[in-house]
């Protein structure tokens, strides 16, 4: 006998939230409400020792909030997930979780301008030191490993690049390192890609992008597979005992949900990160048609991206969509309903086109984020990766012509008819510096 | 007969009353102490230890034997193994002398000969599950913490039994 096994798109719309128990409400209640009252005060002590489920207060765990973490273990295959006020504090928190002062962390360079500086500046202050390795070779990877390291970090769409990361060889790599593999999957979601299916032990995701899908709320989330070894001895903050918790030894007591367990009582608990009950309701209403909205998404991003490559002022695009992309073969492995809807061009004329080309658009907004049913534009050397060096820069992939694209719902007709004017507008400039004015 | 379904372990938590957890012990920083106290304060299950090395949990009485916790309360509904794989088949003819319903064996305790002995003598066996963890999926737990349940389901669930509900200072109003 088997049990039904649901599909990705019910799982989308149903996983986490069963009518109301109480009420029989429907929809998922906003528990808007800092602190939950004991049963008894054996309850109280049963709750705080970890030894029986529920709430206690907002900031560890909400239903509402644990309503979008159940459906996000679904919709990503693991084994449960912990949301946070934002995608940088998951991908934090994931960290925290698994490494402390003196360890060491290898990532893939072409990363979030954001994340870059977290790993860079704050984690190096935190003690936790970080090599970024530029480009796709997964040797160079492997020659970055420590005896100190503690995890490999990698995003499924490299974010401004496009590139695709090869997950399935890196997490084989990671494994054999006794290391896991951490997986930023915003600009994909798990309508795209599940890096767990692939190997991938723990994926980190910002919710405000695809999952929310509607720029609303600042949002983030970490999922689990619960099938790594975290017991092995690599990671002592799992396997050795807690000063937190009476010594409570996490890997032994809570087996596949160690990493879990110690994100949300220890890590969450003490960052202090929590989302909004508000915001999680919200990211429940956005998950319902993530299906369908990264299919129209990704059939935007086809139109536009076929739009430009015919383009004279468009001097190349990044998109692994298409067919000259060197990410083509992997894309279609891992990406095969489409590679997401952001991805980046380059405009002839440099900078002064590009600064051009963004104040000529009237439907397209000029911000920084990306995942939004509306579409956006941005300028990454000026906004998102101003922060960065040159040196840093170059290593992340970014160039000054570089414009990058999330191409949202709206008719494909008005977002190519906007994108005409504005291209017009970049070629005059373009023309001008050209002939040295 | 062998367990392996979600809708088979919601069953037999259902059908259930009393558990015999053998191997279950005192210390607070033990698995099986974590699962004993979530099911005794839970109160869904009436749970008791069999341990011969102490004589209560939580004042809770342990017994020293199957043998003896069947003399006393009569078979239990699942006999719940928290012990090394190789003793299980040992367990496993216990449970069957003293008529338990169900043997439950917790995650890393495999034996094939154990979970052969047990289906051939007619009881139903899961293998490789946390019966806290399998409690907390069917009771809402599981869910609270941010973990898959793996349920999906548009009814509303059953009202927890009587010793669950909340108190009330008033009468119920008359229909």
């Amino acid at each position: 006998m088997q049990d039904h096994v649901f599909g990705f798109r019910t799982r989308a719309l149903h996983a986490g939230t069963p009518p109301d128990p109480t009420t029989g409400a429907r929809a998922m209640p906003i528990y808007l409400t800092s602190s939950f009252v004991f049963d008894s005060t054996e309850h109280a002590a049963e709750l705080f020792a970890l030894r029986t489920y529920g709430n206690i207060y907002s900031r560890i765990g909400n239903p509402t909030v644990a309503a979008f973490e159940e459906r996000m273990a679904s919709l990503e295959g693991g084994l449960g997930s912990v949301a946070a006020a934002s995608g940088l504090a998951s991908q934090l928190s994931a960290i925290l979780c698994i490494a402390q002062a003196g360890d060491h962390v290898v990532a893939t360079a072409s990363l979030y301008g954001g994340t870059v500086t977290q790993f860079t500046v704050t984690l190096k202050r935190m003690g936790i030191a970080c090599t970024l390795v530029a480009g796709d070779d997964l040797d160079a990877l492997e020659e970055a490993i420590r005896p100190n390291t503690k995890l490999i970090y990698t995003e499924t769409i490299g974010n401004p690049l496009g590139n695709v990361a090869d997950l399935e060889p890196m997490a084989a790599l990671a494994h054999a390192h006794g290391l896991p593999l951490v997986v930023d999957n915003t600009f994909a979601s798990p309508a795209l890609c599940r890096p767990i299916e692939w190997g991938a032990d723990v994926v980190v995701q910002s919710a405000t992008k695809f999952v929310g899908g509607h720029g609303t709320v600042i949002a983030g989330v970490l999922v689990e597979s619960g099938t790594f070894p975290w017991g092995s001895g690599k990671h002592p903050l799992l396997s050795e005992p807690s000063p937190g918790y009476h010594d409570m030894n996490f890997a032994e007591t809570f087996g596949e949900y160690a990493f879990l367990m110690r994100a949300r009582t220890e890590v969450l608990r003490d960052v202090g990160a929590a989302l909004s009950p508000m915001n999680a309701f919200l990211l429940l209403q956005g998950l319902e048609t993530l299906p369908l909205r990264m299919k129209a998404h990704v059939e935007n991003a086809r139109a536009v991206a076929g739009f430009l490559r015919e383009r004279d002022e468009v001097a190349w695009i990044n998109y692994a969509e298409l067919a000259d992309s060197p990410y083509r073969t992997l894309a279609q492995k891992y990406l095969p309903d489409g590679a997401g809807s952001i991805f980046t061009f380059g405009l002839r004329g440099g900078r002064e086109a590009g600064r051009a080309f963004i104040e000529a658009l009237e439907l397209w907004s000029h911000l920084a984020n990306v995942g939004d049913a509306k579409s956006l534009v941005i300028h990454p050397a000026s906004t998102t990766h101003q922060q960065l060096s040159d040196a840093e820069l170059a290593t992340s992939g970014v160039s000054p012509d570089m414009v990058r694209l999330s191409v949202g719902l709206e008719d494909p007709a008005d977002l190519i008819w906007d994108l005409e004017n504005a291209l017009r507008a970049a070629a005059k400039v373009a023309d001008r510096v050209g002939a040295g004015a | 007969m062998i367990v392996e379904t979600v809708s088979g372990r919601r069953d037999l938590l259902a059908r259930s009353r009393t558990v015999a957890m053998v191997g279950a012990s005192p210390n607070p920083t033990r698995p099986s102490y974590f699962v004993f106290s979530y099911l005794r304060t839970k109160g869904l299950l009436d749970v008791a230890p069999i341990n011969p090395a102490t004589a209560a949990i939580d004042g809770v009485k342990s017994y020293p034997s199957l043998a003896a916790y069947a003399a006393e309360c009569g078979p239990p509904d699942i006999v719940d193994v928290f012990r090394k794989a190789a003793d299980a088949p040992d367990v496993t003819r216990q449970a069957i002398a003293v008529g338990a319903r169900a043997i439950w064996f917790q995650y890393g305790v495999i034996n094939d000969e154990a979970i052969r002995l047990a289906d051939d003598a007619g009881l139903d066996v899961v293998v490789d599950r946390c019966l806290k963890v399998e409690s907390a999926r069917f009771d809402g737990g599981l869910a609270l913490a941010g973990l898959s349940s793996g349920l999906i389901s548009s009814k509303r669930a059953s009202p927890p039994r009587a010793a669950e509900r909340p108190r009330s200072v008033e009468p119920p109003p008359q229909p």
